[in-house]
């Protein structure tokens, strides 16, 4: 069996995202860059997955920047195989995420394709349901468990109202919730061997796939400023306040 | 369990400005040597704050093309001003007054964090493996007591020193050469400092701890390529230190602040010293109806010549401020530090081509131009030990009249750790409320730094007595560690009456301000887990 796995470069979760002041966007110069934090759930994942004897082979993809290189080595320093850069400049849309995933599919053809179930940037949430409707496989989203049975595969999905377990037949598309499992740290020598490992570089525009924006982006702003509390000297007071100013009660 | 070992010529501990410039001199003296660099930060430059006013003569040498290669500095001083300020007034003092030390018309406005950045690619292309988020934890030795190389933090390990899943052991690795390049008040560079006795006949090291905030300014207050400094307000005349304003490029000011940390009122709290000095008439005008995007504080070298150690020892070099090459009038310590990394490579190569011992190292640094630098600077900083007027007057005849020749060399006398007097004989000082335009409190600025460390993982801020805090230091010293620490670390939380010192190690910006001035040595920094800490952009 074989596992593509698709892995963004986002800005660190850590770091205080900062919007550029004519609103077109955020600010990304020298900003920390990592990988979406649920991408390395799906990684890590698919790994283990080999590590078990279950599959020959992980393959990391993605799709961005020359810099997105560095997301497909820490992948490579994880366990992964091998991997494949996409090049592509400027932000593209999940649709065109999706249709370009799907050229790579049909070139590997993988039996898995995991993902993240969003990534922290653009919070979308569409990348692996669109790839599913494009390939028509079966998909599991927010997979906080993964068992790998014969040709099928049984999925714990977290939900509103809590655990879900579905089956499905493999090809599947399964997005990873950040539940589903503790990323392991990239060793110095894993790193090293990293470097050594292949990359595969393709043009996006190589693909035959229709890239443009399809969503026409008026303005980023920064959500508005919070108002300082105030204290209330008693009980009594706060529940007036609530009544009367806040009109919630 | 044994651990797995790689051997590498030459080991640097630490991806600042005098680490790189040790690798990509080394790597240009002999293309072969395989050098590996070790960055405790996520990323190069991550952990990086400074001023700062760059002085390229030390990139000049290792980089004489830097002008063509993109380099990240661009903006040139144009102007420079020198204030004394008290608490409502300004007073200018004419520039032509100021030592030569402290005019910068060739220097640059640069962001330091982006410089390493910068420095690291360079490295990189030359084919330094550099390994950020792996902190050196350990120096590994030979049987003869020399040093052997480091051992890298083993990661994955719960807050009661379990493994957990996610384990992953450090490895050793082994280098014919270490060298030491962590920065100011290196954990390591503190124990080797003991162990070989490198301060043995020196003065006590002098710190001080330096502020910097980021501020996206009105146009109409920016003025790219100024450079501002000012002494006096809000500190008094026994307190040594000043401000920074650089007018560098997009709109943006780098403002900051400097306190030595050899101060004596355990109330003082540099932090809130900095938030009301932005208050000043002078300072508010330049930040109003601007935002502040950054903030960040480390602790700088401020002991120079007297203080400096020495700088080898059998198998392994201390260089930059992990030794402590600052030039304190000068207000800068980037070219010094890179030109002790020259230097160290130089040392390096004879050593492993012609097996040369390392203690060539110090003949190469006395002839040259660091060594004048520092020898020059050397009476300025304790002369302000007599309080800031009789200091400035000192320093006019010092270095301006007798260019740091004095025949006679002042002392540092203590060390910064036992200035404090006892909190009952000091006045305690009230700070002014944070405003949330101009002034800040701890939390909203820790939290621009992108600071985070791993859950669950051992306090890295260790004590050596843990009852210490609330037995003594508090009944003494009034617990200075909570102002003190510029990161909110340090709480004395009272429980049912009970004081408890509580140590919110997560927020730790790495700064080493405690391990410095806490009156007992009772706090220790050793490191986090690789990747934590700030996340600096361009500091």
């Amino acid at each position: 069996m074989k596992i593509l796995v698709a892995v963004k470069r986002v800005v660190d979760y850590n770091v205080q995202i900062r919007v550029k002041e004519d609103g077109s966007g955020i600010i990304t110069d020298n900003v920390k860059m990592s990988t979406n934090p649920p991408d390395d759930n799906a990684t890590e994942e698919a790994v283990k997955i080999k590590e078990a004897g279950k599959s020959k082979e992980v393959v990391a993809v993605t799709i961005g920047e020359e810099k997105a290189q560095e997301t497909v080595r820490k992948a490579l320093a994880v366990g992964a195989d091998r991997g494949i850069h996409v090049k592509i400049d400027g932000i593209i849309e999940p649709l065109a995420v999706a249709k370009i995933l799907q050229k790579v599919v049909e070139k590997e053809k993988p039996d898995l394709v995991f993902m993240g179930k969003q990534a922290i940037d653009d919070d979308c949430n569409q990348t692996g349901q669109m790839l599913s409707a494009l390939l028509n496989w079966p998909q599991a989203t927010f997979a906080s468990k993964i068992e790998v049975k014969d040709k099928k595969l049984e999925v714990t999905r977290e939900i509103d109202e809590g655990l879900e377990t579905v089956e499905i037949n493999i090809p599947a598309i399964v997005t990873c919730d950040l539940r589903l499992n503790e990323p392991r740290y990239a060793s110095l020598p894993n790193i090293m061997k990293a470097k050594k490992k292949p990359i595969e570089q393709l043009n996006a525009s190589d693909l035959g796939v229709d890239t443009s924006s399809r969503i026409e982006q008026i303005k980023v702003e920064e959500p508005p400023k919070r108002k300082a509390g105030i204290k209330v000297s008693s009980v009594a007071e706060l529940v007036q306040k609530l009544k009367n100013e806040a009109k919630v009660i | 369990m044994s651990r797995e070992a790689m051997e590498y010529d030459v080991i640097i501990v630490g991806g600042g400005p005098s680490g790189l410039t040790t690798a990509i001199k080394l790597k240009q003296l002999d293309s072969s040597l395989n050098i590996c660099l070790l960055e405790k930060a996520s990323e190069i430059g991550a952990h990086i704050l400074s001023g700062n006013v760059f002085e390229t003569r030390a990139l000049d040498e290792l980089l004489p093309n830097w002008k063509d290669l993109n380099s990240p500095i661009k903006t040139k001083v144009k102007k420079e001003k020198f204030l004394f300020l008290s608490k409502t007034k300004s007073l200018s003092w004419p520039t032509w007054l100021l030592p030569n030390v402290q005019q910068n018309h060739k220097n640059y406005i640069i962001s330091l964090a982006n410089l390493c950045r910068w420095l690291g690619e360079q490295a990189e292309a030359l084919g330094v493996e550099i390994f950020p988020g792996f902190p050196a934890s350990e120096i590994l030795y030979n049987e003869d007591g020399s040093v052997k190389g480091v051992a890298t933090q083993d990661m994955g390990i719960d807050k009661d020193g379990n493994k957990k899943d996610s384990f992953e052991p450090g490895i050793d690795l082994i280098g014919k050469v270490t060298v030491f390049a962590e920065g100011c008040r290196g954990h390591l560079g503190k124990q080797l400092i003991k162990k070989f006795e490198l301060d043995k006949g020196k003065d006590p090291q002098q710190y001080g701890i330096g502020f910097k905030e980021i501020w996206e300014i009105d146009d109409k207050n920016h003025e790219e390529g100024l450079v501002m400094h000012t002494a006096g307000w809000p500190l008094d005349n026994n307190t040594y230190g000043g401000s920074f304003i650089y007018h560098a490029e997009n709109k943006q000011v780098f403002l900051g602040y400097v306190i030595g940390l050899d101060y004596k009122n355990p109330y003082l709290s540099p932090f809130d010293e900095f938030q009301r000095f932005k208050t000043h008439p002078v300072i508010r005008k330049i930040i109003e109806g601007g935002k502040r995007i950054s903030y960040g504080a480390r602790a700088l070298i401020e002991g120079g010549f007297q203080s400096l150690p020495k700088m080898f020892m059998p198998g392994a070099l201390l260089i930059g401020c992990d030794a402590g090459t600052l030039n304190m009038p000068k207000i800068k310590g980037s070219h010094t530090a890179m030109k002790s990394g020259i230097i160290a490579a130089e040392t390096i190569f004879e050593s492993i081509k012609e097996n040369k011992d390392l203690s060539i190292f110090e003949d190469k640094f006395n002839k040259s131009w660091i060594y004048e630098e520092l020898y020059r600077a050397r009476n300025v900083k304790p002369s302000f030990n007599w309080g800031l007027i009789i200091g400035i007057i000192f320093t006019g005849i010092d270095q301006i009249l007798f260019r740091g020749k004095l025949p006679f060399t002042l002392k540092h006398k203590h060390a910064d750790h036992e200035t404090l007097k006892p909190a009952n004989k000091m006045q305690k000082i009230e700070y002014p409320k944070y405003d949330n335009v101009i002034t800040f409190d701890k939390t909203s600025s820790v939290y621009l730094t992108g600071t985070n460390h791993t859950d669950n993982q051992p306090v890295h801020l260790q004590l050596k007595d843990p009852n210490l805090p609330i037995s003594y230091t508090l009944e003494k010293f009034d617990e200075p560690a909570v102002r003190y620490c510029p990161a909110g670390v340090y709480e004395i939380q009272k429980e049912k009456d009970i004081n408890k010192f509580v140590i919110n190690s997560q927020n730790c910006i790495h700064c080493k301000t405690c391990d410095i001035k806490e009156p007992s040595q009772n706090i220790n920094w050793v490191t986090p887990e690789g990747g934590g800490g700030p996340k600096y952009g361009n500091m």
